[in-house]
């Protein structure tokens, strides 16, 4: 007889005019870690909100079973109560408190005056961050820590609270693959220890190394529970669930045509804006017409620095180096200057740096080339509403119309939107920052697609990304990045995870 | 890495679904949630109209009324469309109120004491209304100073100098010729037995021009296929609209005729209504309000939008203290006092977000006569100005409590 910590049985829940649960059923063993994968919108989400009390009982169908028992939660207060810890992919910590300070947030240490007792919370939050691995002083203010280190405060936090079911909402999706690596050796500590983890993941090579079981989710409705152990739980079984339809390739093919040379950069140097140190060391490379060039390097490499800093100069200070587009040298001292000159960046933080999510999908894709549309200064509306269908066709934007609000479309569909607001600007050259991060299979794909479209068009594109697997599958060359200097360029078919990495971790000769 | 065949042809789910949405009309009930922040204002705004008429017995409608209202909050309803801008761009201007005070005092004493003509003064005021506004948007967008901060102190500064500039005196009378911005009507023009007809001539010009642009706008959709209300509800609002209007046109025609402050009233909704909406300056305000960091990064020149929008916010103080002037017939240290708070009281009622990025001149031109009506109302039933203010502070507290809960209501049903 299985042993169960936790089980929703027959869990349906609907929105207005949505259903985004129906009828999902989900069984996690004790000490097991459960992965959760979907494409964005196939509920994942929502079924962690009914099980954490976001949803509160009687606003869902269906019953929870934790530990043999019934469960009602009306709120998150009710799920922490009994050991369920819900950590979000948005973390939620204090950047000006300190790492201890963030631990025992709402949960207080207190000596008998009923004030805080300090000696013992810091005691307290200096065990649990030798627990969860982590070396740095607990009164260090958590905005000092880089994301891979703030997860590890979240996962010192859960287990202040006693968790015996913690829930990871795509904890390694800001992560570079050391940081990934270490929270998934953490996650197994945790298992040795009894604690039982559920995981959200779009990462499948995450799920194949450290899922005991994966549940598939697919438009609200469970698909099925894989057993890792088994033979045939292949990550193409794990797509086909996903998708509902086989993928052959993650990567569209494509036929390789580069022609002259698109952008040059030379000995591109760039200081961090307030500390005393370069972030990008004399950087130099070229894009050709056609081609799809990429920039790999670790969290911390400069990577998105040496882009925003070529986009107008929106990143860093003392700037030096030669920019051409086409072989004419550009300035580009403003935003808008380097997109008269022809450069296009589409940023890795579409939430906070690509998109007004209060704003529709018209007005977010016509937002960098408004000039175009407007005459004297007054905007011509229906040119305007045309460019953004156009848009939602060419691109296949999933919105019911143009005047969607953008804040509340898929992952992916946002992505598009943010795409379709640089190609409107008609660039040469176009930089994509992590142009697939959070996205799912399905999407991902098409995002392939319309990279593969604008090379055969003739435009030059720049990828940046963390996924060695995604530069190989839809480069011609990559360049590699390791504290701001370029450590290598490998054309793609020379080019595999391994001597990449060695490139994108060699030590710079002199010290900085 | 090989690159074989690509999947089967891609979501055929998503075309569907899209074409059948996509030609649609939409009926009441969607319209209404969908606009709730912006229909609800006016479904109180008629509401508020309607308490008050029945509690003052009918007297809160009658045409010397109407007018009286117009006249009376005008100055209020120009600075709440700067505001309501100066709101979306997601900053605050505090100083308006000592603004008005300021450039009514330099048109005072130029008119009054150095007796210049009366236009000389009107040409200084804005000057000084352009001068101001260019103060607070150098240090709001080139220095980077919360507005918060720049136009507190500017609240102080400003006030400082219409006490230096008046040596702490009233002035007054303003020639006619200057009284005449506030109290003044257009009348007669085409006669009429005992109402004007111009005043209704100009209000069915208006009424049919609205009817036009909704009209072309609506063909406008349809070509470019995207969803419109069904066609009777379409005419329904353009007769309710036309209806409304003609009523009140009616009403001051009866009265006194065209207030002056009403044509420049009008103007000014009309102008900003379609600068903010059509404008690529408008477009950027709202952009830079919805998220800085990506208007900034979509090629938007923040500075410069930032800067502008205080001019703006300026010259539109410097017309309400021309019509505060003209109005009182004369200029006193102490004048627009709390006029800022009133400004953005109305945009907030408006529909205009605290965290910016929405809001809409009509909705804060509204916001500003549910105000209006509201302490009119009051008045005329002999409520003490000490209860008025209690009421007003609790309709503004309700407003943006109600734009939090469509929010919340808008971010659960994702």
């Amino acid at each position: 007889m299985d042993d169960y910590i936790l089980e929703m049985r027959g869990i349906t829940k609907t929105f207005p005019g949505v259903t985004a649960l129906s009828d999902v059923n989900f069984a996690v063993r004790r000490g097991e870690i459960h992965a959760i994968c979907g494409e964005n919108g196939a509920g994942k989400s929502t079924l962690m909100k009914v099980l954490s009390g976001v949803h509160a009982t009687g606003e869902y169908d269906g019953e929870i079973i934790y530990d043999g028992e019934p469960v009602r939660f009306s709120g998150i207060r009710d799920s922490e109560n009994v050991g369920i810890v819900i950590i979000h992919q948005e973390l939620a910590l204090v950047p000006y408190l300190s790492i201890a300070e963030n631990i025992f947030l709402g949960n207080e240490r207190r000596g008998r005056s009923g004030l805080i007792d300090w000696n013992r919370t810091n005691a307290e939050a200096a065990r649990l961050l030798a627990e969860v691995g982590l070396d740095e002083n607990v009164v260090t203010p958590v905005g000092q820590l880089g994301v891979g280190k703030q997860q590890l405060v979240e996962i010192a936090k859960a287990l202040s609270k006693d968790v015996r079911l913690l829930i990871l909402d795509e904890p390694t999706a800001a992560l570079n693959d050391n940081d990934s690596a270490h929270l998934l050796g953490l996650l197994r500590r945790l298992k040795e220890r009894g604690i039982t983890s559920i995981m959200i993941s779009h990462k499948l090579n995450e799920i194949m190394s450290i899922a005991d079981r994966t549940t598939i989710l697919r438009d609200g409705r469970t698909v099925e529970t894989i057993d890792m152990r088994d033979p045939d739980a292949t990550q193409d079984r794990i797509i086909r669930g996903m998708v509902g339809r086989p993928i052959e390739s993650f990567y569209p093919e494509r036929e390789s045509h580069p022609g002259e040379e698109v952008l040059r950069v030379e000995d591109w140097t760039v200081w961090h804006p307030t500390q005393d140190r370069k972030v990008v060391d004399g950087a130099s490379f070229t894009v050709r017409a056609g081609e799809v060039v990429g920039i790999a390097g670790l969290m911390g490499a400069g990577r998105t620095e040496l882009a925003m800093s070529i986009f107008g100069r929106s990143y860093g200070r003392n700037i030096s180096g030669r920019l051409y587009v086409r072989g004419k040298p550009v300035k580009a001292r403003t935003v808008a200057e380097a997109i008269e000159a022809g450069i296009a960046y589409a940023t890795e933080d579409r939430k906070r740096y690509g998109l007004n999510l209060i704003d529709d999908v018209r007005h977010n894709v016509s937002a960098a080339g408004l000039r175009k549309l407007a005459k004297r200064g007054w905007v011509n509306g229906n040119e305007e509403i045309k460019v953004a269908e156009e848009s939602r066709r060419s691109l296949n934007i999933k919105a019911p119309s143009v005047m969607s609000v953008v804040g509340k479309l898929s992952g992916g569909n946002q992505q598009k939107v943010v795409l379709s607001k640089w190609l409107f600007t008609d660039p040469d050259v176009l930089i994509l920052d992590e142009p697939t991060r959070g996205i799912d299979v399905g999407a991902k794909y098409e995002i392939y697609q319309i990279i593969n479209r604008l090379v055969a068009q003739g435009k030059a594109v720049l990828v940046i990304s963390s996924e060695l697997p995604e530069l190989l599958g839809i480069c011609d060359r990559i360049y590699t990045l390791s504290a701001g200097r370029i450590t290598g360029e490998v054309p793609v078919a020379e080019a595999t995870q391994e001597n990449l990495m060695a490139l994108m971790t060699m030590e710079r000769e002199s010290a900085a | 890495m090989t690159r074989t065949a690509p999947p089967q042809e891609t979501a055929p789910e998503g075309a569907t679904t899209s074409a059948a949405l996509h030609t649609g009309t939409s009926n009441v009930r969607e319209l209404l949630t969908r606009n709730l922040r912006q229909s609800g204002i006016y479904v109180a705004f008629v509401a508020i109209i309607a308490l008050f008429a029945i509690l003052t017995g009918g007297v809160s409608l009658s045409p010397i009324n109407i007018t009286n209202i117009i006249l009376q909050y005008s100055y209020i309803l120009v600075l709440a469309i700067g505001m309501v801008i100066v709101i979306i761009a997601g900053h605050i201007d505090l100083s308006v109120g000592s603004v008005v005070a300021l450039t009514g005092a330099i048109a005072a004493v130029l008119v009054i004491q150095q007796g210049l003509p009366w236009w000389v003064g009107i040409l200084a005021a804005l000057a000084a209304g352009v001068v101001i506004g260019a103060w607070h948007g150098f240090w709001v967008a080139y220095v980077g100073i919360p507005a918060f901060i720049v136009t507190l102190a500017g609240m102080l500064l400003f006030r400082g100098l219409t006490q230096q500039v008046l040596g702490n005196i009233s002035l007054s009378p303003f020639p006619s010729e200057y009284q005449l911005v506030a109290t003044g009507f257009i009348n007669g023009l085409l006669g009429g037995p005992g109402y004007d007809v111009f005043t209704l001539v100009v209000a069915a010009i208006g009424v049919v021009g609205y009817a036009v642009a909704s009209y072309r706008t609506r063909l406008a959709r349809i070509t470019y296929q995207q969803p419109v209300e069904s066609f009777p509800l379409f005419v329904a609002r353009i007769l309710l609209v036309g209806l409304v209007v003609m009523y009140f046109a009616w009403q001051i025609a009866n009265a006194r005729g065209l207030p002056v402050v009403l044509i420049i009233l009008g103007a000014l909704v009309l102008i900003y209504g379609v600068l903010t909406r059509r404008s690529v300056f408008g477009r950027q305000v709202y952009a830079i309000g919805g998220n800085l960091a990506a208007a900034t990064l979509s090629g938007v020149k923040v500075r410069a939008v930032n800067f502008w929008i205080f001019v703006n916010m300026g010259v539109l103080a410097a017309i309400a203290g021309i019509i505060f002037s003209s109005r009182s017939n004369g200029a006193q240290p102490g004048a627009g006092n709390m006029f800022e708070l009133d400004a953005i009281a109305a945009a907030f009622i408006g529909g205009a977000a605290v965290t910016g990025g929405v809001g809409t001149v009509v909705g804060a031109v509204v916001g500003g006569l549910i105000m209006a009506v509201m302490s009119n109302g009051m008045q005329l039933m002999g409520i003490e100005q000490p209860i008025q203010s209690v009421v007003k502070g609790i309709v503004l507290l309700l407003a943006v409590a109600f734009d939090i809960y469509n929010k919340r209501r808008a971010g659960s049903s994702r």
